[in-house]
């Protein structure tokens, strides 16, 4: 039987943002956190981290985000481990994202002049120091745009959980869609809901950028 | 326990998932090559078009780069028959990839013509140049050879993206890796060695536009 699309299917689009939201979340915390040190070993000194790291980088931005989310998935049942599509999904984003950002921040991290490296060790700042109290916080102001814009990015790629079967805001669509048969309605609904979602992380993301751009150089 | 490896079922469909890698890379041209055309031609209406086209292109680009590709796939594939648009899988895939591309790489375009002087449009026309050639030779030309590794960047993450395409099975790489998959439950085999194919792809695709830039934009020495 065919349901009309009614305030109760809005309301079930609605409540699967929750998931949508917490999926990105997670995918950036966790990238976030990954992606430092991927940035830190694309830049460091030792070559076998910068090694590892570019080869980390290239396997994941050479290869669709859905075809890593399908073998987190699946490659847990090869361990042995049985893993929700949750799960898998949350892994899978955090990882992709861990890459991006990392390509991102690495391009920040060499934005600082190199004289400032040279300063900081010259003060007799060893890695760490010279990391946390010149390098860095330099680059943050760098990073900040694209790392805002790249935000649209997660929440977008949060939908591909949607077809290893996590329920989030797309998969929601997909099950009103299959209720109401009203394609054109209900992913029209679904794709204003993303837009509300992103627009707003867009333009902050421009307008940070025009503010950090103008007086720097 | 121990995972018991069988890659037999994948090499055995080697001719299958070579026909898929085809479609995906025949796609994935396709929708470059129209998806460009369609770029130029937004960036020139939004650099220069009347102010109702600036904003029609403005929407546009922001409608899909906030928007998930598999979402805008699902109202293609599913919203256009109830319009009495009925599309086969592979022409909504295609369809969609067009759209998705050409907003993409309208704005990097636009930022490519925006970083031509004005200087240079007005020497080329003191020149006695059409608007027309000018528009070729003085501000697109140089303008895609500025933004060539952005441009050629997006177009491999256009092949990357249209894995997405197999939620509505066409047959590309990724719907021939799930129907391997739905027939010998080798999920974990298949998967990795398709991500391998995608992996080769993505390389050859950068070698491959390294080429066209070596044959098409080398014409004067790069002094940065």
């Amino acid at each position: 039987m065919i349901r009309a699309f009614g305030y109760n299917e809005f309301l079930f689009l609605l409540s699967a943002v929750q998931w949508t939201l917490m999926l990105s979340v997670i995918a950036f915390i966790g990238g976030g956190i990954v992606g430092l040190f991927v940035a830190l070993g694309r830049t460091s000194d030792v070559k076998p981290l910068r090694l590892l790291a570019t080869g980390y980088i290239q396997v994941f931005q050479g290869t669709p985000l859905l075809m890593q989310l399908f073998l987190v998935f699946f490659g847990a049942t090869v361990i042995g481990i049985d893993m929700s599509p949750w799960v898998a999904a949350a892994v899978g984003l955090t990882l992709n994202t861990s890459a991006f950002l990392g390509e991102i921040w690495r391009g920040c991290i060499q934005s600082v002049p190199r004289g400032q490296w040279e300063a900081a060790r010259s003060l007799g700042l060893r890695y760490p120091g010279l990391m946390r109290y010149v390098v860095l916080p330099q680059a943050v102001k760098v990073a900040v745009p694209p790392t805002v814009g790249y935000l649209v990015q997660v929440i977008k790629g949060t939908s591909l959980a949607a077809i290893i079967g996590f329920v989030e805001l797309t998969r929601a669509g997909q099950i009103v869609n299959n209720a109401t048969f009203q394609p054109f309605l209900v992913f029209s609904i679904v794709a204003a809901i993303y837009f509300a979602l992103c627009w707003p992380l867009s333009l902050l993301s421009q307008r940070l950028e025009a503010r950090y751009a103008a007086p720097s150089r | 326990m121990t995972y018991d490896f069988q890659f037999d079922a994948v090499f055995a469909s080697w001719d299958y998932l070579l026909d898929g890698a085809w479609l995906t890379v025949r796609l994935s041209f396709g929708a470059m090559a129209i998806g460009l055309v369609i770029a130029i031609a937004c960036a020139l209406g939004k650099t220069s078009g009347p102010k109702p086209v600036r904003w029609l292109i403005n929407a546009y680009i922001e409608v899909i780069r906030n928007t998930p590709f598999l979402v805008q796939i699902f109202l293609i594939f599913f919203g256009l028959p109830s319009i009495g648009l009925r599309l086969s899988p592979d022409v909504a895939a295609l369809i969609a990839m067009v759209v998705n591309v050409g907003a993409y790489a309208t704005e990097i375009i636009r930022a490519g013509i925006e970083s031509i002087h004005k200087g240079q449009i007005e020497a080329g026309l003191a020149l006695g140049l059409r608007p027309l050639q000018v528009f070729r030779y003085v501000v697109l030309k140089p303008a895609l050879r500025t933004v060539y590794p952005a441009l050629t960047s997006q177009f491999i993450l256009l092949m990357l993206s249209s894995s997405v395409v197999s939620a509505i099975s066409a047959d590309e790489l990724t719907s021939v890796a799930n129907n391997i998959q739905s027939q010998t439950f080798r999920s974990f085999e298949i998967y990795i060695v398709v991500t391998g194919i995608y992996l080769v792809l993505a390389l050859m695709f950068s070698a491959l536009f390294a080429g066209i830039y070596r044959l098409a934009f080398a014409y004067t020495i790069d002094r940065r």
